[in-house]
This record gives C-alpha cells, sequence and structure tokens, in this order.
C-alpha cells in the first residue's frame, strides 16, 4: 500500500477502531434523524389513502423496513462472526455481538407491526402465513444467539460458539423459509395474501427512505453497543483509559 | 522434535505467560513449575493441540500441529487433572475401550499384564465409581502406558498416589524417557527423574532456565 | 475404532437405563396429555395425532441431548476422545449413531402403539413409523450441534432446547406433513423424500458443525 493511502488493518484492532467509530457516532445519528423525519413525511402525508384498508396500511412503512432489517442484520451478524472466528479477529466478533441485540429489535418490531397491520386489515392479532411465521423463526434464532452468548463466560468462547450458531442457522434459513412456505400452502385456509395492494410510487419511496433510516440508526446504535462491548472486554488494557478520557 | 514458539496464553481476560519458548529432543523432560492458576495447565493443552495459544505455534518435527492434525494427536498422550475414565466401566473395560477408540485394540491378557504392573489386578473388574482416587489415578496411567506415544503431557500426575505408586510412575517415566519419549510434566513436586537433559520452566516467574 | 466407540456409548447406556427409560416415559405421557386435555373425539384425535407425536418425540430428543457429550465432558473422557488419531467429524457420527439408537428408535418403536390412542388407520401408524425412522436421524444430527455448543453451561437443557427447536422446525414439517396426508388419504411421498433429502444434507452437515463445536467448548 502506499503510504498515502489509508492503511484499513489498524482498524482492525478494537485499540484504533474506539475512537474512529467514536467519531462516525454523531454523523450516523444526524442522518438517522434527517431519513426518518423525511420518510414518515413522505409516507404519512405524501403517500395517498389506500382505498381498501384506509389509512391502517401506513404502518407497513414501519413493518417492511424493519422486516428488512431483520433478515439483513441476522446475515451481517453471521458473516462477521464467520470472520472473527476464521481470522480470530475479536472486533470482528465483538461487532457480530453488537448487531445481534439491534437485529432482534428489528425483527421483534416486525412482528409487532405486522400483527397491528393484520388487525384492521384482516381482522385477526396473528396469522400463520409464510412471512411472519418465518419472521417468528427469525425472532428465535435472535434469541438462541443471545441467550447463548451471554450463557458463555469467557468472551472468545461466546465469540466462536455464537459464530457456529449464526453460521449454522444462515444455512437453515432457506430450508426453514421453503419448508414454512410448503406447510403454508398446504394448509390454505390461514393463508391471505396482499396480493390486492397496490403500491403507488410515493409508498416505495416512503418505505426506501424509512429503510436507508433503518440502515443509519442500525450503524450509529451499533458502533455504540460495540465500543461498550470494547470497554468492557479490554477493561484492562492500558490505552482505553486514555480513550475514554478524550471520548 | 517439540518445539514451542513464542507462545502466549489469554485466559479471559488476564495473560497467563507471553514469549515462551522451548523445545525438547528424545529422551528430554521438562518440568513445569509455577503456582496455581500460572498457565500449566494452559500450555500443556495448548502443546496437545486441544486449545489453540493466543500467540505463537508449536511444531512437531518442523511441522506445526495445526497442520498436523491427526498425524500429531497419534504422538501424543495428555494426562489431565481429570482423570479420564468413566465410572460406569470397570477398569479393564476401561483401558481396553480408550485403546479401541484410539484405533490400537488392546486384547484382554495385554490389558491385564499392565493392570497388574500397576497393581490394579484386584480391581479390574470393578467399575471405576468404587475404585479410590488414587487408584483411578494408577488407572489413568495405565491409559498413558498403553497408547504407543512419543510425547507425554502430565498434569501433576502424582497427586493422589501413594509412595509405592509414585515410585512406580517414576520408573515408568523414566522407561519412557529412555526409549526415547518426551515428557513435560507439571509439578509442583521435584521429580528427581534422570533423564538425557531436563528443562525446568517456571510459569509464575515467566523465566526458563 | 468407529465399532468401539459406539459399543462404548451402547455399554454406558446400559448401565445408566434409568436414564434412557425416563426419556421414554416423558415421550408417552406427553403424547398421552393431549387427549385429556382436548377431548377424546375421535376426529379431533385423527386431526392432531401427526403433531402431537412428533411434537411430543421432538421434546423428548431435548431431553436426551445432554447425554449425548454432558457426561463425558464431566469426566474428562470427551477430551481424550477428541486426542485420538480419528477425525473428530467420525466420533461425532459414532456418538450421534449411539444416540439414535438408544434415545430415538425407541420412540419410533413404541409410537405406533400411542398412535393406536388416536384411532389412527394401519397404513397411518405405517407412515408414522416410517416418517419417524427418517427424521429422528436429523434430530440426532441437529441436536448433536446444540449439545456440543452448551457443553458445561448454566441451565444447558433449556439452553439446548433454545437453539435446537427452531433449527427442528422443517423436520416437524415434513414430518407431519407425511402422517397428515396419508390421514387425509393423499400420497406422503413427497414428504417422506424431503424427510429423506434433510437426512442426507445433516449426515453431511451437521456432525462438521457439532465437531467444531466440540473443538470450541472443550478448549
Amino acid at each position: 500500500m502506499s503510504s498515502g493511502r489509508i492503511n484499513w488493518y489498524k482498524y482492525a484492532a478494537p485499540a484504533n477502531f474506539y475512537p474512529l467509530a467514536g467519531k462516525m457516532i454523531p454523523w450516523f445519528a444526524l442522518l438517522t434523524a434527517l431519513l426518518f423525519i423525511v420518510g414518515l413525511y413522505v409516507g404519512f402525508f405524501v403517500a395517498p389513502t389506500d382505498f381498501q384498508q384506509g389509512e391502517a396500511y401506513r404502518i407497513i412503512f414501519i413493518h417492511v423496513p424493519a422486516a428488512w432489517m431483520g433478515m439483513f442484520l441476522y446475515v451481517l451478524m453471521a458473516i462477521y462472526a464467520g470472520i472473527g472466528w476464521a481470522f480470530n479477529a475479536r472486533l470482528a466478533s465483538m461487532m457480530a455481538t453488537a448487531i445481534s441485540t439491534t437485529g432482534a429489535i428489528f425483527t421483534f418490531i416486525s412482528l409487532v407491526t405486522g400483527s397491528l397491520w393484520g388487525r384492521p386489515a384482516w381482522g385477526v392479532w396473528w396469522v400463520w402465513d409464510a412471512r411472519l411465521t418465518s419472521t417468528l423463526i427469525l425472532m428465535f434464532l435472535y434469541i438462541g444467539f443471545i441467550s447463548l452468548q451471554s450463557s458463555i463466560d469467557d468472551p472468545r468462547r461466546a465469540d466462536r460458539a455464537g459464530a457456529v450458531l449464526a453460521l449454522v442457522g444462515l444455512i437453515n434459513v432457506p430450508i426453514i423459509y421453503f419448508s414454512v412456505q410448503w406447510w403454508n400452502s398446504l394448509h390454505q385456509g390461514a393463508t391471505i395474501t396482499a396480493k390486492s395492494f397496490k403500491m403507488a410510487p410515493s409508498m416505495l419511496a416512503s418505505m426506501l427512505i424509512l429503510l436507508a433510516a433503518c440502515w443509519m440508526y442500525s450503524i450509529a446504535v451499533v458502533l455504540v453497543r460495540v465500543r461498550y462491548i470494547i470497554r468492557e472486554r479490554e477493561h484492562e488494557a492500558p490505552w482505553l483509559a486514555e480513550a475514554v478520557a478524550l471520548s | 522434535m517439540l518445539e514451542a514458539i513464542n507462545l502466549s496464553c489469554v485466559r479471559g481476560t488476564r495473560r497467563l505467560f507471553k514469549g515462551l519458548s522451548f523445545s525438547a529432543n528424545p529422551g528430554e523432560l521438562i518440568e513445569l513449575r509455577g503456582e496455581n492458576g500460572s498457565g500449566k495447565t494452559s500450555l500443556l493443552r495448548i502443546l496437545s493441540g486441544l486449545a489453540a495459544p493466543a500467540e505463537g505455534e508449536v511444531r512437531w518435527q518442523g511441522k506445526t500441529i495445526r497442520s498436523l492434525g491427526e498425524e500429531y494427536s497419534g504422538a501424543v498422550a495428555y494426562l489431565a487433572h481429570q482423570n479420564g475414565v468413566k465410572d460406569e466401566l470397570t477398569a479393564i473395560e476401561n483401558l481396553r475401550i480408550a485403546n479401541g477408540v484410539a484405533g490400537h485394540a488392546l486384547h484382554k491378557p495385554e490389558a491385564q499384564i499392565v493392570l497388574e504392573q500397576l497393581g490394579l489386578s484386584r480391581q479390574q473388574n470393578l467399575p471405576v465409581r468404587f475404585l479410590s482416587a488414587g487408584q483411578r489415578r494408577r488407572l489413568a496411567l495405565a491409559r498413558l502406558l498403553t497408547s504407543k506415544t512419543t510425547l507425554w503431557l502430565l498434569d501433576e500426575v502424582l497427586t493422589s498416589l501413594d509412595d509405592t505408586a509414585i515410585k512406580l510412575s517414576s520408573r515408568f517415566i523414566g522407561d519412557h524417557l529412555t526409549k526415547g519419549g518426551i515428557a513435560i510434566i507439571a509439578t509442583h513436586q521435584d521429580l528427581n527423574l534422570a533423564a538425557d537433559r531436563v528443562q525446568r520452566i517456571n510459569l509464575s516467574s515467566g523465566l526458563s532456565q | 475404532m468407529f465399532g468401539w466407540l459406539v459399543w462404548r456409548d451402547l455399554i454406558l447406556a446400559w448401565r445408566r437405563r434409568a436414564d434412557v427409560l425416563a426419556t421414554l416415559f416423558f415421550f408417552v405421557i406427553v403424547v398421552s396429555l393431549f387427549p385429556l386435555g382436548i377431548g377424546p373425539e375421535r376426529e379431533t384425535l385423527k386431526t392432531i395425532a401427526p403433531g402431537v407425536v412428533w411434537v411430543a418425540a421432538l421434546l423428548a430428543s431435548m431431553l436426551s441431548l445432554g447425554r449425548m457429550f454432558g457426561n463425558d465432558y464431566q469426566d474428562g473422557t470427551l477430551e481424550q476422545l477428541l486426542l485420538t488419531p480419528q477425525s473428530t467429524y467420525l466420533i461425532v457420527l459414532g456418538k450421534t449413531l449411539a444416540h439414535w439408537l438408544v434415545s430415538e428408535l425407541p420412540l419410533v418403536i413404541i409410537a405406533p402403539v400411542l398412535g393406536l390412542q388416536f384411532g389412527l388407520s394401519e397404513n397411518s401408524l405405517a407412515i408414522v413409523v416410517v416418517s419417524l425412522l427418517l427424521g429422528t436421524p436429523v434430530l440426532s444430527l441437529v441436536g448433536a450441534i446444540g449439545a456440543a455448543l452448551t457443553l458445561g453451561l448454566r441451565a444447558a437443557n433449556v439452553l439446548v432446547a433454545l437453539l435446537v427447536l427452531p433449527l427442528y422446525i422443517p423436520v416437524l414439517i415434513f414430518g407431519t406433513g407425511a402422517v397428515q396426508a396419508s390421514v387425509g388419504g393423499t400420497s406422503p411421498q413427497a414428504w417422506l423424500l424431503l424427510l429423506a433429502a434433510t437426512v442426507v444434507l445433516s449426515l453431511v452437515f451437521a456432525p462438521w458443525a457439532t465437531s467444531a463445536a466440540l473443538k470450541i467448548s472443550v478448549e
């Protein structure tokens, strides 16, 4: 690498990443706020009323981005955990742990908003359709990962065990999804699809903007959490006292 | 034959040792000393291949033990704090099954001879849960004897043994060394074993003499 | 070596047969609870039978997973196994086979008897057996991963259930699907093929994950 370029490997060490993360957080927080405001404005004031579902449908502007985030973050978590395991990279493992909480929260929001959407749309609080059921199972996978890591005292064993679980979960997700689809198509009675739902461009815009907002939020909050994890794990390291004093 | 290069070990958040290097050739003995918690067991586990060091590597015949995999396992025997024997099996069953699983079946007469050498003839058909701590340790030693390995890693081998058993164990280790084996023993006591070369590594002070 | 390993686990299970039988009785009791809880109506029982038998099998399997490696972990024999010059993959396979023979096969054998309580026809009972025969190996193979990950942890039993039950869902769906098809009069073949595919996939991949998990837990 030429001397003019940034040496990214340097940031793989928690000691160097800590201050970098600290500097990035305010920017992402700002972006989060801006995107949320814009996205919610478009979703609630610009997007038209759906003539079938009325105003209540607007909850999908939160439900859909949350569901996507739940899924993306699981994949990201598994990748970080895998890297942390394969390359013995502590920071990558810490990132996986930091992401897990946010992913679980988004999945939970997606379940709750999915249920809230279902009530006015279909008249029931819960339907066992393929998507909601798969989301529920994703919630279980997150809970499993978080529980496993919190049960293990030795941080490196927790990192590696989590990696195995996350990767096994990742491979299983398509299988689980496929089996739930089949199960669902078999018991047709419970299936109510939203096929009749027409998406206006402003609705799509709102969802995408809010999705971007969720990403910014995730990055900001994961960085905050990973700094907390670094402080906890490296609490005996000399560099930490200085860094905490500075930030 | 065995080389430890720049080993460092971290348990939880504590660094137990750093930059540890040594080597051992056939016929040589290494005594590991240090207070409880100084990392003797951790070092033995790293040498056995069960644990990975935080830094550094272990080499056997010039190749890293990681790359050798099962080939290295076939050359090492590890006597841990725990005896590694099943309570529900008899002494002789334990011995024969341990050997069978390792890939070298031990016939009943041979097993009986080994048990006799360790003074366990009368207990051979007793389930291990009826044996005393000293007898169980001797059974663990019997497993070591039948393992046909070059490198012996022994963690506090002399605990729970009475004087006769200690003399016996010392003799066995001595024989092993004479036949070209290597022994690395974590111990609190002086062993008084003859070997081509005896190294003492004290983990508490971080020094190697 | 493989033979010695399986034989070892079988003898050990025999000498602690109370534990093994307890799991079997658990299965029987759980299955019998459902008619008590739901009502003895013929048609209802026939509808819920596939689900009940399979869920009970899942739960009973959960209980037995701790035994796969837990005992060996406690007395130090597990690390001795890992130190033998044998591939960990084979060691895991051997232990899984022994676990299946001891903890799952009895369920498969007693399930048709329980199925009678639910008024299932002979054909359906046969499908119950076949589906369990195909599905229980997956329960052992995948359960081993959870068992290996949670060695020595507090509340390992509950944790194992948390980790493994989501992974069991496809097997549950395929297994019950097969029996339901039979009860409903359609062919269970597709479901059974899916089960077979799951077994093959698990046989190839699960022991790797379990080996990795064992090495992590033992370190």
